[in-house]
């Protein structure tokens, strides 16, 4: 019974996606509408990003240095764990995670209120192909807008590192450099950023999915809004263990 | 011209629509009149093909809609302008933009022209001076206008209403009316109301269709309603008190 549901909701998705994945009707009105994403989903989730970012980088450099090193540890151990934590997994993943309650409860609850208003009815009538128009920009947005926020997020998580060196005194600023230096591979950079283009499009795709097929009024867009969050949450980590095995 | 030929329409076991037959004829106002949860918006939705019919042809000036493939159906949605029953606008964009939509999506005007054209479609319903706001800015009466506009932006040949004053006043459903019929007539459109305002039916009521229970009950203009003889049909006109002394006076 469930499995059956499972497969259906599944099937409906990727008919959704067919129609939305087809050439805008007026290029004109499609790069409008990409730019006017680009800047509410991503550039408006910059400050949040660097926040939370800034906070996890310190945290983590303190745990490190004064919970875990120990004598017998090289000094470079608290920068280079931190700066393979921000780059493999909290820069890519968590933030995402994060990111897919922000953004992912706006789109469900915008293109749902649409739904409901009929705004979704007068598209139709008028002869656009609404998913194309509504959906499209909002998933295209975001995928180029998640790896710069993601280069943000390891920035911002170097930083506050650094702040625990200059304000805290907790490690010196040149064995924190040298840490963050120490053998970097180039290529989890890379991986964070194919993850998280990944992730963008599960996060944006899955919300106006929810948000498009909402019936009813404003219980069901609240509802929508939740149920979007929980499922691109779900699938944001079922896909991450499977995309880092992948891609290591 | 529109047509509809023994239309039926079903959702999963429950039958909603049975058998409607019908002609709506251009350059008038076609009114659908009918109880609360009688199929009026369902009927409507057929016709404009929101809805599948479960069986029955819809008749644009000879197409059926039915059975129309793809590109036909896009040139023929193209024809058509829509007044939704929550008017529809779409909030994130001004007066002028909705009334722009249409056109910038498929006009193959310059943008000079554009705005042209929807200032006029503005100027027509009387909202030009509301061209900024945006639409939780202004009333529903205007919020209806705009829709209007939106729908005339195209020079459409059909139009369809879904209970256009539902919720206004009887002064400000007055003008409504009147302006649909004003539109229908000037540029001789096809248009077919959804309404249960009787105000509506004696006012613009020029080809009126009562269904009954997802039947068509009876079909005629406003002169020859107040000389039915049907039953159900009498029984719902005549529901408020203020028709029923309409009537009395008359005799
Ligand atoms: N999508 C749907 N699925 C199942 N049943 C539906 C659907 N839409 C409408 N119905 C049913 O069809 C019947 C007619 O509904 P409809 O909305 O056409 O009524 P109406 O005449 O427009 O009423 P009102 O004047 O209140 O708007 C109702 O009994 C309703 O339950
Ligand atoms: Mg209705």
């Amino acid at each position: 019974m469930l499995l059956t549901k499972s497969v259906a909701t599944f099937g409906r998705y990727l008919m959704l996606m067919r129609r939305t994945f087809s050439r805008p009707e007026r290029m004109r009105m499609f790069f409008k509408q990409y730019i006017k994403e680009m800047s509410q989903q991503g550039v408006d989730s910059i400050g949040i990003v660097l926040l939370i970012s800034f906070f996890i980088g310190a945290v983590i450099c303190i745990q490190i240095k004064l919970n875990i090193e120990s004598p017998w540890m090289p000094k470079f151990v608290t920068g280079y764990t931190t700066r393979e934590i921000m780059l493999l997994e909290f820069s890519s993943s968590i933030m995402c995670l994060i990111l897919a309650g922000k953004v992912g409860s706006n789109i469900a609850s915008e293109i749902g209120t649409m739904r409901v208003t009929q705004q979704i009815d007068a598209l139709e009538i008028m002869g656009v192909n609404s998913a194309n128009y509504l959906i499209l920009p909002k998933v295209l947005g975001m995928m180029t807008m998640m790896p710069v926020l993601v280069c943000f997020s390891i920035f911002s998580g170097f930083v506050g590192a650094y702040a625990t060196a200059v304000i805290g005194h907790i490690i010196t600023i040149d064995d924190l450099t040298l840490g963050l230096q120490h053998e970097f591979n180039e290529w989890y950079v890379w991986m964070g950023f194919i993850k998280s283009v990944f992730f963008a499009f599960v996060i944006t795709s899955v919300s106006a999915f929810y948000g498009y097929t909402v019936e009813g009024g404003s219980v069901e867009v609240g509802k929508a809004s939740t149920n979007s969050v929980v499922s691109s949450s779900v699938l944001i980590l079922f896909s991450d263990v499977l995309l880092t095995q992948l891609l290591s | 011209m529109i047509e509809v030929k023994s239309l039926y329409k079903s959702f999963e076991d429950k039958e909603v629509l049975k058998d409607i037959n019908s002609v709506f004829e251009n350059g008038k106002t076609n009114l659908i009149i009918g109880q609360s949860g009688s199929g009026k918006t369902v009927l409507m939705k057929c016709i404009v093909g929101l809805f599948r019919p479960t069986g029955g042809e819809v008749l644009y000036d000879g197409r059926d809609l039915v059975t129309m493939n793809k590109q036909e159906w896009k040139m023929l949605r193209r024809e058509m302008g829509m007044i939704f029953q929550s008017a529809a606008l779409f909030d994130s964009m001004t007066v002028l933009e909705n009334v722009m939509f249409p056109l910038d999506m498929f006009s193959r005007d310059n943008y000079a022209d554009r705005v042209k054209r929807a200032r006029f479609c503005l100027d027509r319903v009387n909202l030009l001076e509301a061209q900024q706001k945006y639409p939780d800015e202004i009333s529903g009466g205007m919020q209806k206008r705009v829709a209007i506009a939106r729908a005339i932006a195209l020079n459409p040949k059909y139009l369809f209403c879904d209970e256009p004053n539902s919720g206004l006043d009887p002064k400000t459903s007055l003008v409504i009316d009147e302006l649909i019929h004003d539109i229908t007539v000037e540029f001789n459109m096809t248009t077919i109301i959804n309404t249960h305002d009787m105000n509506s039916v004696m006012g613009i009521g020029e080809n009126i269709l009562y269904i009954y229970e997802g039947r068509k009950e009876w079909q005629g203009s406003k002169d020859q309603i107040m000389s039915s003889t049907n039953e159900r049909l009498n029984s719902f006109i005549f529901a408020s008190d203020l028709f029923r002394k309409v009537k009395e006076a008359n005799k």
